[in-house]
């Protein structure tokens, strides 16, 4: 599938579970930030992108959990500690962790999830299957 | 009075869709206020029938190993009254289901009449959780009284 119809897909699939509208999803939005994304929404998002794309996302795959809890060692005072960042690498290579590397506050976590990251998820995803 | 909003399964076929029925009764207390004069149920209580249908169903599909809670409702929508002496029947489709939790669409009829409609979001929480266990179970989408309402249905009909 051509980027820009997954992209088109993701948009949609967005629109329906945030009650978005058309126009506020661009790449770069973040879902919390931007689009009002709550904790709840996670769980409903995956199960309309499995629907929409016909793939299975396990759990903690699109959205990792329990990044920042409090004996993972990834998270001190705060901050991303430097394992918690190659952990983010490597559990999230769909996401721009090098922005969040930039500033690695533990709230800037959520920025992490963008339009653009679900996008090149199922891209890989896709390509994949 | 018990936070039960199902009567009995009527159908249940493990993992894939359960209906199940709710008789509505003039001795239902908030009936007389709800409203004076023009007793209707409540969308808000034939949501929570509907969620422990779907509730119901999900569990049952991992053998209530986990707890069910209702987390989101995407889509909800009224469409006619549902009134004293009717029995409605609220069908549940399981849509998704994984460790997390799962969804299921629900229908409400009054015979062939269409009540309701709801898109139902829930999760699964991890009894090993400390702050889970702590909490009282009333709340969720089961209890053992709740659960009852499965048996309902198997002695009744011999069959399930």
């Amino acid at each position: 599938m051509p980027t820009e119809e997954i992209y088109e897909k993701v948009k949609e699939t967005l629109v329906d579970a945030l009650g978005v509208d058309d126009d506020e999803v661009s790449p770069e939005a973040t879902l919390v930030g931007d689009l009002g994304a709550e904790s709840i929404d996670f769980l409903d998002i995956v199960f309309r992108l499995e629907k929409n794309f016909s793939v299975k996302i396990p759990r903690g795959e699109l959205f990792p959990e329990n990044l920042a809890a409090a004996d993972s060692g990834f998270v001190e005072d705060g901050v991303v500690t430097a394992s918690g960042i190659d952990e983010l690498r490597s559990r999230m290579p769909h996401a721009d962790v090098d922005k969040l590397a930039a500033d690695p506050k533990v709230e800037n976590i959520q920025d992490l999830f963008t339009v653009e990251m679900i996008v090149k998820f199922l891209d890989k995803k896709l390509s994949q299957s | 009075m018990r936070w039960i909003w199902i009567d009995r399964f009527i159908e249940f076929e493990s993992g894939v869709r359960a209906t199940a029925v709710k008789n509505i009764s003039l001795a239902e207390e908030h009936l007389h206020d709800h409203f004076p004069g023009f007793p209707v149920m409540p969308g808000s209580l034939m949501l929570e029938g509907m969620a422990q249908t779907g509730g119901i169903l999900l569990g049952e599909k991992n053998n209530f190993e986990h707890v069910v809670i209702l987390a989101k409702v995407p889509k909800l929508e009224f469409h006619s009254w549902a009134c004293p002496g009717d029995t409605l029947k609220y069908t549940a489709t399981l849509e998704a289901a994984n460790e997390a939790g799962g969804q299921v669409q629900c229908v409400a009829r009054i015979e062939d009449r269409l009540v309701a409609e709801a898109d139902i979001v829930f999760y699964h929480l991890d009894q090993t959780d400390p702050s889970v266990a702590a909490l009282d179970q009333h709340n969720f989408v089961f209890s053992m009284n709740l659960l009852g309402v499965l048996d309902v249905g198997r002695a009744g009909d011999g069959s399930q």
